[in-house]
């Protein structure tokens, strides 16, 4: 039995519950480098990380996109899916099969291909608005301050929405047939239905997907940004997790990057508990 | 229940019959909707195939056009000058020796959690539940500097071990699962048959959760293949790179030594696995998904 266990949990203690430990303990500390011995300075990397302007801004802009992506991406989901599973169209399987798709790619490869869709000159965004008459409104879209963050969260929905799409059709598949029949012979339209019905009966499985979400924005900005604008123009769209990683490896400040890893887990914990709690059956 | 549900839906597949063109109608509208979407979704994917065969001047010209010839040399260039065949066997490499530690570690843990009773079960259980919240970035740095304590940097097989160690919180959850589904007699009458503990988990128990060992492969092989945090982070030699630190670079490249065409022909390169896998195994991957409840 032990042979069973051990080698699992050698490996998961050693790659992953030690070094999670370590984020802890060592966020305490001030440790520049691997030849520097990491000094005890209590919280002043906590202290510190709010008079930091670009992180500051980074945790600006990591809201922005914790907020409007899990919105847009769960509702065009939660449509999509429901719109495959009420309707009778005879080719729904290409739909979801196609949907699905992205969620699957490679992010590297995800935001290569974004970067040329808005790519200023040969990007087939702007040249796609020039055809419909739309050319004045043709921007550098990625190195623009006011449309980056809106840009990279495009970028993110179009990742994400076919994934979730495919958790509520399992759950819509799951609801009685019954509760919509009725429903339709007591005249509930289609939208009606999609309110009374389905958004309440899947109450619980959205619950669950608005965490999923805000977590998978967090972990997956990181490759977007990084390749699409590396944090510019000028940190607009510098994220939590790129400033982490630039501080740790870049100016080797490992307790300070530390500290903000211990930031933006309690942070994400924190929204995750406050999102159950406003998600919570009975206050409405 | 059938007969009642049978015997409900005549009546109203009459009803519908004189509402039957306003119901066109609607389809019709929801499914430009999602025909909309489903360009959003293909013509991205679709571009990148044509101006893989395109040339520079081709691709400045205009996105919508389609190649005046195919450009083989495109990917001719990717394999030669852009090596995208070294990083594609390190990530073959690395994506098979992390699917083996995978199911070495998964299994029998997910055996012994999901079948027996043991002290400290509970604590085991929970521990592998709290990985699935670790994401690879928050512990990054300490991985680091342990890995690089221990010499274990810039090497396929510790990245592996880090991969397959990754994936193994979702694995066990999946997996014990499954486990707890098999009625106990099998292994009683196994045992009884004088099959050791190994020769029961190999021979009775593995066949029996097949499909939750599917479900496991693979998911875990689209993580492996696209991983990129760590892989950037573990491997510093550009000989053992995976393919999506080689696409990155090439992407880097490419912003001052313009050819595009060789990025593009790169991207439809590792496209075209996952393309495959995800036709053939289209069915389980989302069954699975519903299965195993949510990915982390």
């Amino acid at each position: 039995m032990a042979a069973c266990l051990i080698p699992g949990l050698v490996m998961f203690i050693l790659f992953k519950l030690y070094p999670a430990m370590q984020v802890f303990y060592r966020s305490f500390f001030l440790w520049t480098g691997i030849g520097d011995k990491p000094k005890f300075i209590g919280l002043k990397n906590f202290v510190d990380m709010f008079h930091d302007d670009v992180f500051l801004l980074a945790l600006r802009n990591t809201g922005f996109l914790i907020i409007i992506v899990p919105i847009f991406t769960l509702l065009i989901a939660l449509v999509n899916a429901s719109i495959l599973t009420r309707t009778k169209l005879k080719e729904k399987g290409l739909y979801r099969t196609l949907f699905f798709f992205p969620s699957i790619l490679s992010f590297v490869v995800i935001a290569i291909l974004w970067s040329f869709i808005y790519h200023p000159t040969i990007g087939f965004l702007n040249s796609g608005m020039e055809l419909l008459g739309l050319g004045d409104y043709a921007m550098a879209w990625l190195g623009d301050s006011r449309t980056v963050l809106w840009a990279l969260a495009v970028t993110l929905i179009w990742q994400a929405a076919g994934y979730y799409m495919v958790i509520y059709m399992a759950g819509i598949d799951s609801i009685s047939p019954d509760l919509y029949e009725a429903a339709s012979i007591d005249g509930a339209t289609s939208f009606k239905q999609f309110i009374h019905i389905t958004i309440p009966m899947l109450w619980e499985i959205i619950r669950i997907t608005i965490i999923f979400s805000i977590n998978g924005v967090l972990t997956i900005s990181f490759v977007i940004v990084t390749i699409m604008t590396a944090g510019g123009p000028d940190r607009h769209s510098e994220v939590v997790m790129t400033y982490l990683y630039q501080q740790a490896f870049t100016n080797s400040n490992f307790g300070y990057a530390m500290a903000i890893g211990v930031f933006v887990f309690a942070f994400s914990v924190i929204l995750s508990l406050i999102s159950n709690k406003l998600t919570e059956r009975g206050s409405n | 229940m059938a007969q009642i549900q049978a015997n409900a839906a005549i009546p109203s597949r009459k009803d519908h019959k004189s509402v039957k063109p306003m119901i066109i109608i609607r389809n019709w509208l929801l499914r430009i909707v999602l025909i909309i979407q489903a360009l959003a979704v293909v013509y991205p994917l679709l571009w990148n195939v044509l101006a893989s065969f395109k040339t520079n001047a081709e691709v400045m010209e205009s996105p919508w056009s389609l190649p005046q010839s195919l450009h083989w040399d495109n990917y001719v260039r990717a394999f030669t000058s852009a090596k995208i065949g070294d990083y594609m066997l390190n990530s073959v490499m690395v994506v098979i020796l992390s699917m083996v530690m995978l199911i070495l570690m998964a299994v029998p843990t997910a055996y012994v959690l999901g079948r027996m009773r043991f002290r400290g079960q509970k604590l085991i259980s929970n521990i592998y539940m709290a990985g699935l919240f670790i994401g690879a970035v928050y512990i990054i740095v300490p991985l680091f500097i342990l890995m690089n304590d221990f010499h274990m940097l810039d090497n396929r097989f510790w990245l592996s071990a880090v991969y397959a160690t990754g994936t193994l919180s979702f694995s066990v959850y999946l997996l014990t699962g499954f486990m707890k589904s098999i009625p106990p007699d099998f292994e009683e009458a196994a045992m009884i048959d004088g099959c050791g503990y190994f020769s029961t988990l190999f021979r009775i128990i593995m066949p029996m959760v097949r499909p939750g060992i599917i479900t496991m492969v693979v998911f875990s092989f689209f993580d492996f293949w696209n991983e990129y945090v760590l892989a950037m982070t573990l491997v510093t030699s550009d000989a053992k790179k995976t393919i999506p630190i080689g696409l990155s670079n090439l992407m880097q490249v490419q912003q001052f030594a313009t050819d595009w065409g060789s990025l593009f022909a790169g991207l439809v390169i590792v496209l075209i696995p996952t393309v495959i896998i995800y036709v053939l195994l289209q069915k389980k991957l989302t069954e699975g998904m519903m299965l195993g409840g949510v990915k982390g």
